[in-house]
């Protein structure tokens, strides 16, 4: 963090204080002009909490996505219909049992055996070969794509939300002041919340897992140079097949997650696909705190730009994968 | 990493040394000869139905992915974008020329809302291609198909330019000399003459200084950089070179169909000319052109196929996967890796190691 100071002064100084007017808008109740101005703060703040909570859900996909790519060189363009799936195993497992947290767990379980068999079947025969996987995977998620077509039909669908978790919440910031005095306060609904904590504490697990463990550091020091690791003797094929198969995983509860927030139906599997790219693109390829910080720079553009200036919002999206390429065609927070 | 590179410096010099032993093979080939009268006569022999929905849709296609196979195969960059520039210039048309929509299209005559789309979806494709070369490899079809996303996306959002998802409709087609250029055979011909002058340069640029050149930045970019070549202008000249093509195709696509809609830029539009060009074969511009006509058999006849057999209707898409999944399970090449692969067995069968030509 100081060293990006010392390096890039006039950057630094620009991320301060635009982090500074951001914590303002977020904080402070807006002067009349403002509101005037911009609109009201309660859609802003909507927006605000959408974007972080959506950065939470790409997060969750493309953490996975990075993973598999950081470690094995695996590029997985059937990531989105891991998503996919993994939604509609939660989609039916929740709505046949009745239990919200059942449907993670089958989800996650089904996908990660999705993602053993991916690559057991297909990845571990060309090993090196990005092209070819790239293709291979391309193949695949076409043929899901059809096979989750054929079993699921065209339909939206759309989890349920547990009743534990239906319903707004009452956060302390103010939206607004009310002509008698009174302070409106913003209400939001819990689920999102919910997940977006829980996803930070994946997140949160994953990062200590990878730098504080044992399996961690067999992680990183396969992203450096397995050939070197493999000649330690470390079983290199079994500590694949495990990250391959958290990866997927990850991609299915984000299917369930994606499922209980927005719903589930064919298209959505390249979308979320396309996502993953942009945020480990904007991130850096193989960083988890990059999946983070571009998950959450993604989420927060897409859902102010939807609200601010809603034509061109998916050029904001993809303006900002171009200013990164530009300036550092590496992602912000790769080491390379 | 240093022993890859190794083998690929000893095994290069081989494979281009045959090189300069057939200049236009496809040319002196019988068969070649064959193909060319069968397609020049094909409206005395097809009826309109086979010669616009068949043969004008393949040469369409194929072109578009011939551009692709032009990065691919002599350039190393797959770029997933290429469909996206030739819906860009058909947008372009249908915005400058005449339409449908009075509000949207500026009522210009063909023979300048053609250039105009032409040069606009060049431009496009060649800012994108900057952008992609600043990366390589995996990363160059990552960007670029985040590219075609981000205009699918946006050609659905916005109104005012491109009349959102319902798109622009009865784009005018050029009408001058007396004759209807979109009648059927007068385009069949268009697409023909277009499709042939494509592929005619790809050929002709992949022997010239500057495809060979673009060939050694393939195989060894650090080597033609140390050599004094400059590296990336060649790249982005390629990209320059494939967006016009895919433009001209883009042109002929949008008034084949009269009508152009975010549903013809989707992102799996997009990575059907991938299929196509890979299916194909993506090492020489024949390829592109076998891969567009398997596709467009099967999609217009795979319905009543799977039908007959006793099978749901529209698993098409099914269909594709799973052949494609084949032929790059089998055959990096595609169909004509698999045919060339045949000959060599049965020539090597005949006369023991008989070389193949061609």
């Amino acid at each position: 963090m100081s060293r990006f100071v010392e390096r890039h002064p006039a950057w630094a100084l620009i991320s301060i204080i635009a982090i500074a007017v951001g914590l303002w808008l977020v904080f402070a109740i807006w002067p009349p002009g403002l509101e005037e101005a911009i609109g009201r703060k309660r859609v802003f703040l909507n927006a605000v909490f959408n974007g972080i909570t959506l950065g939470g859900l790409y997060f969750l996909v493309a953490s996975g996505f990075t993973l598999i790519f950081g470690l094995m060189r695996n590029v997985n363009l059937a990531h989105g219909s891991l998503y996919l799936f993994g939604g509609y195993v939660g989609y039916a497992i929740s709505t046949a049992t009745g239990s919200w947290v059942l449907g993670f767990i089958v989800a996650f379980i089904l996908t990660a055996m999705v993602g053993v068999l991916l690559q057991l079947i297909v990845f571990r025969r060309m090993e090196g070969q990005d092209l070819r996987q790239t293709m291979v995977t391309i193949g695949l998620s076409i043929v899901f794509a059809d096979l989750m077509l054929w079993a699921c039909g065209g339909d939206f669908y759309q989890i349920q939300t547990p009743n534990w978790l239906i319903g707004p919440m009452e956060l302390p910031l103010v939206t607004a002041i009310k002509s008698s005095g009174e302070p409106v306060y913003l209400r939001y609904p819990m689920v999102r919340l919910v997940i977006f904590a829980a996803s930070v504490v994946i997140g949160v697990a994953m990062w200590l897992v990878l730098n504080r463990t044992r399996v961690g550091m067999i992680v990183r020091a396969g992203v450096d140079d397995r050939d070197i690791l493999a000649a330690t003797g470390v079983r290199i094929q079994l500590v694949f097949v495990a990250v391959f198969a958290f990866g997927a995983g990850l991609a299915g509860i984000a299917g369930v997650v994606g499922g209980t927030f927005q719903s589930l139906s064919p298209g959505e599997d390249i979308r979320f696909l396309l996502a993953s790219l942009v945020v480990v693109i904007v991130g850096g390829m193989g960083s988890i705190p990059g999946a983070a910080l571009g998950a959450l720079i993604i989420g927060l553009a897409e859902q102010l730009g939807s609200v601010y200036i809603p034509t061109y919002a998916i050029v904001v999206t993809f303006l900002i994968m171009v200013l990164v390429l530009a300036i550092r065609p590496q992602g912000l927070l790769a080491r390379r | 990493m240093s022993l890859a590179h190794d083998s690929r410096i000893t095994v290069r010099p081989a494979a281009l040394a045959q090189r300069p032993a057939r200049i236009w093979p496809e040319i002196n080939h019988p068969a070649a000869w064959i193909v060319a009268v069968i397609l020049l006569i094909m409206p005395l022999i097809a009826n309109g139905f086979f010669l616009i929905e068949i043969f004008a849709s393949t040469l369409i296609l194929g072109t578009m992915a011939l551009s692709l196979m032009f990065l691919a195969g002599y350039g190393g960059m797959v770029s997933l974008m290429q469909l996206t520039i030739a819906g860009f210039s058909a947008y372009m048309v249908a915005v400058f020329g005449v339409s449908g929509n009075a509000n949207i299209s500026l009522g210009w005559p063909w023979w300048l809302a053609v250039p105009m789309a032409l040069a606009l979806a060049t431009a496009f494709g060649t800012l994108g291609g900057a952008l992609a070369v600043r990366t390589e490899g995996i990363y160059t079809i990552m960007i670029t198909l985040a590219i075609g996303a981000a205009f699918y996306y946006f050609t659905n959002q916005n109104w005012a330019i491109f009349n959102g998802h319902t798109g622009i409709n009865t784009v005018a087609t050029p009408h001058f000399w007396g004759v209807n250029w979109r009648a059927d055979i007068p385009f069949y011909y268009i697409v023909l003459a277009v499709a042939a002058l494509c592929y005619f340069a790809v050929e002709y640029l992949s022997r010239a200084p500057f495809g060979l050149a673009l060939q050694g930045v393939r195989d060894n970019p650090r080597r033609m950089a140390a050599l004094g070549f400059n590296v990336n202008a060649h790249r982005v000249a390629a990209y320059a070179f494939a967006s016009f093509i895919a433009a001209l195709a883009g042109v002929l696509q949008v008034w084949n169909y009269r009508q152009i809609s975010p549903g013809s830029v989707s992102v799996g539009a997009c990575i059907d000319v991938l299929i196509i060009a890979v299916v194909g074969g993506i090492t020489r511009p024949i390829g592109p052109f076998i891969g567009a006509l398997i596709f467009v058999l099967l999609r217009t006849f795979a319905l009543d196929f799977l039908v007959r057999i006793g099978l749901d209707g529209n698993r098409f898409r099914l269909l594709i996967g799973l052949g494609f999944l084949a032929i790059v399970f089998w055959s990096s090449d595609g169909v004509i890796g698999l045919w060339q692969r045949w000959r060599q067995h049965r020539g090597a069968d005949r006369s023991g190691g008989g070389r193949r030509h061609g």
